[in-house]
């Protein structure tokens, strides 16, 4: 695939970047409609840069949305939470289904890739009506404990531990550690590529998800951002200038988070996707 | 001997479930547990208000389906969207990772921008979309300044479904391109090379290397795809404000699931007798998709 004559690479340069403006100009252009007053926005220009730029829609968002601090607040406490679980129990669940010998160590694995496959939708209605008889319905735990374990991760998890050098463990089996201490103070600190792969997915889901604090919250101020964003637009119906101020709020931080760890991303991908 | 070897068997035991406790109480708890009680549901009438209670009413939720008119619309919706999403979402995300895979320069600036919609929320990107869409918005804008008719892109019953579509092919293309270029990178050079010297040209290369090569992948794509177009929600609520509207053209199948359990009483056992009927069709889709893909590489 090296050589290419010019017109096919000229081809695919057009390809390429102009996939690149379809994909970055919604963003550019709800970036500068949060920077413009409300008079240019609805004048309906097309102009990317603000006449008159200006800060106000954040500092409305912040300051007269009293809400939308503590729901920036909920989503954080939320997906900080589940992440830190999940990377603790995933890989738990991994390493033993990966390296310790148990009876019922083939069935469970069974189970949890069968697991994996059942959508979401059916265990929506079931887990509402759990929830509520635990009285979990509006609290952080009903929006954490249901989701602290992920199956899609174990697996990951697993399949990362079954590659992973047996001479260590030995080694610190050796010197007088027991599983627990090998496990936390050799192995876990070794995984930390696939750990960060994980963290970002898991992070991300719990942040961006919206059905089941659509289900789970109906306290206002329990709401995380995607749902508090959604109340905020029934409230504010033709301020879209809020509206975009606040959705660039709520996707700051996951691009932050992708800026930094960019590389573990694409292996997470390949690891949950590929083969 | 003996005994030392079961007793560290014994102990090994006691960890793994140990490690896996876990695991096991969510498993049971909100995975396996409701997946019961969902097939239970579906035969019952739910009563919420005051003490929960039950109702047997054999298969009449599944009954009901036949003459419930949302429900076919949404079941159409789907089907439709499914239809459409599906193939058009795994071509380009081929097409964006064949040109990205050239060893063109640049590269690694396009992945970072292609992958700005995966990174974003459904609900901010149907929030920037419903912007854009306007009637007086960009898209409009730009349609206009080239001489395309312009749309009532959220309101107009006819074209609101095809907005959303527009929309998630543009926000998943560039996940499964991702997916794709792992693969990609994985095809011996030698195969081109000796496609190069029989005097293959770039387009007979990527259509009989290729695309051959990534079938396994491909079949991976479309299923998650499947499985991914089936559950369209977050899009359809938002965009609706929860109606599935104008007319019930943005109606899906999850969100009737949605609105008969939680927006409507006393239908709670009809939404989960829904919630496994579409799970029924989401699994006959990815089996049929698996048995097609293999009589399609006997070829």
């Amino acid at each position: 695939m090296k050589r290419r004559t010019g017109i096919g690479k000229a081809l695919l340069y057009v390809i390429l970047v102009g996939y690149a403006t379809i994909t970055i100009i919604p963003f550019l252009w709800a970036l500068s409609s949060s920077f413009k007053t409300l008079e240019e926005i609805v004048s309906g220009t097309i102009s990317l840069i603000p006449k008159q730029f200006t800060l106000d829609n954040y500092k409305q968002i912040f300051v007269e949305q009293e809400l939308f601090p503590r729901w920036l607040f909920n989503s954080i406490v939320i997906a900080v939470s589940v992440t830190m679980l999940n990377l603790l129990f995933n890989s738990m669940a991994g390493y033993a289904l990966a390296r310790l010998q148990f009876p019922g160590r083939k069935s469970l694995f069974l189970i949890i890739l069968a697991v994996l496959m059942i959508p979401a939708q059916v265990t929506m209605i079931p887990n509402y009506l759990i929830l509520k008889q635990l009285g979990w319905l509006n609290s952080y735990q009903g929006m954490i404990v249901p989701t602290m374990v992920n199956a899609t991760f174990i697996f990951m998890m697993r399949q990362f531990f079954i590659n992973f050098p047996k001479e260590l463990e030995e080694a610190a089996e050796l010197d007088g550690l027991g599983r627990l201490g090998i496990f936390f103070r050799i192995v876990l600190p070794l995984a930390r590529p696939a750990l960060a792969a994980q963290a970002i997915f898991v992070f991300m889901g719990s942040w961006n998800d919206f059905m089941r604090p659509l289900i789970i919250l109906s306290d206002p101020q329990l709401f995380t951002l995607p749902l508090g964003l959604n109340s905020f637009k029934g409230q504010y119906i033709s301020y879209w200038n809020y509206i975009m101020a606040a959705s660039m709020v709520f996707t700051m931080p996951v691009l932050v988070i992708y800026a930094f760890f960019n590389r573990y991303f694409i292996k997470g991908i390949s690891f949950t996707g590929g083969k | 001997m003996k005994q030392a070897f079961t007793k560290k068997m014994k102990r090994e035991t006691g960890t793994a479930y140990l490690f896996l406790s876990p695991t096991l109480f969510v498993l049971l708890l909100f995975i396996i547990g409701p997946i019961v009680f969902a097939i239970f549901l579906a035969f019952h009438k739910v009563q919420l208000l005051g003490t929960m209670s039950f109702k047997f009413v054999g298969l009449d939720n599944f009954v009901r389906m036949i003459d419930d008119t949302r429900a076919k619309i949404a079941l159409w919706n789907t089907l439709k969207y499914v239809a459409i999403v599906v193939p058009c979402q795994t071509m380009l995300a081929l097409v964006l990772a064949a040109a990205l895979n050239a060893g063109l320069k640049g590269e690694k600036f396009f992945r970072i921008v292609y992958f700005l919609p995966t990174l974003t929320s459904s609900a901010v990107l149907t929030l920037i979309f419903m912007w854009m869409y306007n009637q007086n918005g960009l898209i409009n804008r730009v349609l206009e300044s080239v001489g395309l008719p312009t749309y009532n892109w959220i309101g107009d019953p006819d074209v609101a479904l095809n907005a959303i579509m527009i929309m998630n092919i543009w926000a998943t293309a560039p996940y499964f391109m991702v997916i794709y270029l792992a693969a990609l990178q994985d095809i011996p050079d030698s195969l081109y090379e000796a496609a190069e010297l029989d005097g293959a040209n770039a387009w007979q290369k990527f259509w009989h290397i290729t695309v051959p090569y990534l079938r396994p992948v491909t079949s991976f794509v479309v299923i998650m795809g499947l499985i991914g177009t089936f559950q369209l929600f977050d899009q359809s609520y938002i965009f609706s404000a929860g109606s599935g509207g104008p007319n019930n053209s943005t109606l899906t199948v999850v969100l009737l699931i949605y609105q008969y359990a939680f927006k409507t009483l006393g239908t709670m056992g009809y939404a989960a007798a829904l919630a496994v009927a579409l799970a029924i069709i989401i699994l006959i889709a990815t089996l049929l998709q698996r048995k097609l893909s293999k009589e399609e590489s006997l070829y």
